[in-house]
């Protein structure tokens, strides 16, 4: 998995025992100047191992706690195949962040939306920050945070993150969401019927194959949108009937490395892999 | 689904404005044209033509988004706005 070479070196080795908090967002949204305001100096740059893709990580502190932050690549989308999209994805799939930050440009709602509601298929541990509000203002927009945090199901802060706006106010969701003080009812995106049946069957066929917790909706959608990696997995040996989930609990947070993924073609048993990530790497794609 | 007066994105000028009415293109490119804001019922606005006339700049949905010539021929417009 492209994710795991950052996991040793990056923010998960670095964060000791703090929880991850991922940042995602669409290009442009204002991310790395929240980024910037809460990790200060802490942070690293690098490349994302395998991938000439950029990426940030660094250390907030907030009310006496330690959070790692990791700034995502900006994107429209989880799903359309761009390497970033897959960096984005696959660290919100598999590093398993404790909380995530969905950076929203208030002044196109419309759009920025596409990929909250693709976030919240992957997990439901979300806070949207509704950020350039100064500048939606500015363009008569009005927008109620409260309706809009109803109809998602996850808490929406507004923000103004270029004067440090709200930024407070994001950090306490954040630690709420890490510390399981605040748990969230995401509103699931209901497809029509035939859609639904054929997610519903392929859930059911990845239950076997993946380690408990894994977001199998979301990968079910991602198989129906011809992903390569979920259909290898699905095409691969199906686990005996009336065996275990292969991988048995979720890892711990704060656990040194990503679960394991969906790439059990490459290295068929969860629970070795995770003990072995240099054979894990040399046979990744 | 070509609706009567539709026409390929790509022949568009630049400075010419109108709405999505459809898609032809598919599998992965349809879903990244349609994450791209590419979405029946969507204003798109032609800003600029690469000096080499590819690829082209969009405005849709409070972005500017470029486009190579076989991706926006995949995506069928209309005029009236
Ligand atoms: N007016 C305004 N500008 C902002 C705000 N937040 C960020 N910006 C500006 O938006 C631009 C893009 O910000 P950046 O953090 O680089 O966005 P990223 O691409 O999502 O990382 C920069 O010029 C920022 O100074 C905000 O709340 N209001
Ligand atoms: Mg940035």
């Amino acid at each position: 998995m492209a994710s795991d070479g950052l996991f040793r070196t990056g923010p998960r080795a670095a964060s000791g025992s703090h929880p991850v908090v991922a940042l995602a967002g669409n290009p442009n949204t204002g991310k790395s100047t929240v980024f910037n305001a809460l990790t200060g100096l802490a942070q690293h740059t690098g490349n994302w191992p395998g991938k000439t893709v950029r990426t940030a990580w660094g250390t907030a502190r907030h009310r006496g706690r330690l959070y790692t932050l990791v700034d995502l690549p900006g994107t429209y989308s989880l799903l359309a195949g761009s390497a970033e999209e897959e960096v984005a994805s696959d660290f919100l799939c598999h590093g398993r962040p404790d909380a995530t930050v969905v950076v929203a440009d208030a002044t196109a709602l419309e759009r920025n939306l596409n990929l909250v509601l693709q976030v919240l298929e992957v997990t439901g541990k979300v806070v949207v920050l509704l950020n350039l509000i100064d500048e939606a203002r500015r363009k008569g927009y009005d927008i109620d945070v409260g309706v809009l945090a109803e109809g998602l199901g996850v808490p929406v802060v507004p923000a103004v993150a270029r004067d440090g706006r709200g930024l407070p106010e994001l950090m306490d969701t954040v630690a709420a969401l890490c510390d399981g003080s605040l748990v969230t009812h995401p509103r699931p995106v209901v497809y029509p019927p035939d859609v639904e049946e054929s997610l519903r069957r392929l859930e059911a066929r990845l239950a076997g194959r993946l380690p408990r917790g894994a977001p199998l909706r979301w990968l079910a959608v991602r198989a129906l949108c011809g992903d390569a990696r979920v259909l290898r997995l699905l095409a691969g040996p199906a686990p005996p009937p009336g065996s275990p989930a292969p991988a048995g609990p979720a890892p711990p947070p704060g656990s040194p490395l990503p679960s394991p993924g969906f790439s059990p073609v490459v290295r068929p048993r969860p629970a070795v892999s995770r003990t072995s990530p240099e054979t894990k790497r040399s046979a990744g794609p | 689904m070509p609706s009567p007066g539709s026409v390929p994105l790509h022949l568009l000028p630049p400075g010419a404005a109108a709405k999505v009415v459809g898609m032809e293109a598919g599998g992965p490119k349809r879903r990244r044209l349609l994450d791209l804001g590419f979405v029946p019922g969507a204003v798109v606005e032609v800003v600029r033509r690469s000096p080499f006339g590819d690829p082209t700049a969009y405005a849709i949905k409070g972005s500017v988004i470029a486009l190579r010539r076989e991706d926006a021929a995949g995506i069928l417009v209309r005029g009236d706005v």
